[in-house]
C-alpha cells in the first residue's frame, strides 16, 4: 500500500497544521498507548513514572513525534530517511513492531481528538498509510 | 464473564446515551470504507462508493451506519453477558453475510476515532480504554460462532 502523490501532499498539510502542537500530540499518543496496551510500558521499566502525562512520558513523547516529523521530512525516502533509526530499534531497542501499529492508532485517535475538523476520512486514509510505511521502514533492519 | 469496574460500566452508557447515532453512525462506516477500502466488498449494491467523497454522501452507507451502531445497544444494555447477546448476530455474521471477523477491528478502530473526535478532551485515556474493552468484548462475541 504505497504513498501516492495525493497521499504525501495530504500529510504534509496535515502535519503543517498539527506541527504547532507536536509536543502535546506526542504526550497524548504516547501516554494512552502505555494505559490503554498496558503490555508496552514493559519497554519502560526504568522510568519512575509511567501514568499519562509524566514527566518522562511527555519527554520521551517529544522525541517519538519528532522522529515523525522526520519521516514527513523523508517522506520521498522513507527506508533511506529512518535507516538510522531503524538500526536503533532493531539492535538497541528492539521494540517488537507489533507496538508500531499499537502507538500508530493512538496517534490517530489524538489526532481525532485535537483536530477534528481537519482529521477528515481523507487525511485519516493518509495518515493511516503514511504511519504504516513509517513503521515497515522501522522495521528494514529487524532481520 | 468479563468483569466491568464502575467507571467502565459508567462510561459506557454516559457514551451511549448521549450518542447521536445517525451522526457517529454513518461516520464511522463511511470512514471504514474510506480508510479500508477493501471492506466495500461488502456493499456492492450501495451504488456509488468511487470516491471518499461518493462515500461520505451515500445514504445507504449512512442508513447502514445508523443500523450497525444500533447494534451495539444489545451490548450496552447487555454488559454482564454480552457473549449470549450476540450469539445470532455471530451466526448472522459468519454464515449469511460471510464477513471476515478482522474487518470487525476494522470498523471497531474506525468507531473510536470518530468518538474521540466528538468528544474531543473529555475522550481521556481511561475513557478511551473503558471504551476499547467494551468494543474488544462486542468484537470478540461477534467472532464465537464463526467455524
Amino acid at each position: 500500500m504505497s504513498l501516492s502523490a495525493n497521499d504525501k501532499a495530504t500529510v504534509k498539510a496535515l502535519w503543517a497544521k498539527i506541527s504547532p502542537k507536536a509536543e502535546d500530540v506526542g504526550n497524548e499518543a504516547l501516554s494512552r498507548m502505555l494505559y490503554v496496551y498496558p503490555q508496552t510500558k514493559t519497554y519502560f521499566s526504568h522510568w519512575s513514572d509511567l501514568t499519562p502525562g509524566s514527566a518522562p512520558v511527555r519527554k520521551h513523547g517529544k522525541k517519538v513525534i519528532g522522529g515523525i516529523g522526520l519521516a514527513v521530512e523523508k517522506i520521498d525516502d522513507l527506508f533511506a530517511g529512518l535507516l538510522t533509526l531503524s538500526e536503533l530499534h532493531a539492535f538497541q531497542l528492539r521494540v517488537d513492531p507489533a507496538n508500531f501499529r499499537i502507538l500508530s492508532h493512538n496517534i490517530l485517535v489524538v489526532l481525532a481528538m485535537l483536530f477534528p475538523d481537519d482529521f477528515t476520512p481523507e487525511a485519516h486514509l493518509a495518515m493511516d498509510k503514511f504511519l504504516a510505511r513509517v513503521a515497515l521502514a522501522l522495521s528494514d533492519k529487524y532481520r | 464473564m468479563v468483569e466491568w469496574t464502575e467507571f467502565e460500566r459508567t462510561t459506557i452508557q454516559d457514551i451511549f446515551s448521549k450518542m447521536n447515532y445517525d451522526v457517529v453512525g454513518q461516520q464511522s462506516l463511511a470512514r471504514c470504507l474510506v480508510v479500508y477500502p477493501w471492506t466495500q466488498r461488502y456493499f456492492g449494491n450501495f451504488g456509488n462508493l468511487y470516491n471518499a467523497a461518493a462515500i461520505m454522501g451515500n445514504p445507504m452507507v449512512a442508513a447502514h451506519g445508523r443500523v450497525v451502531l444500533h447494534g451495539l445497544d444489545k451490548a450496552v444494555k447487555n454488559m454482564d453477558n454480552i457473549k449470549a447477546a450476540y450469539a445470532e448476530l455471530s451466526v448472522l455474521h459468519s454464515e449469511k453475510l460471510h464477513v471476515d471477523p478482522d474487518n470487525f477491528r476494522l470498523l471497531g478502530d474506525c468507531l473510536t476515532v470518530v468518538v474521540a473526535a466528538q468528544l474531543g478532551a473529555a475522550f481521556t485515556p481511561e475513557v478511551q480504554a473503558a471504551f476499547q474493552k467494551f468494543l474488544a468484548v462486542v468484537i470478540s462475541s461477534l467472532q464465537r460462532q464463526y467455524h
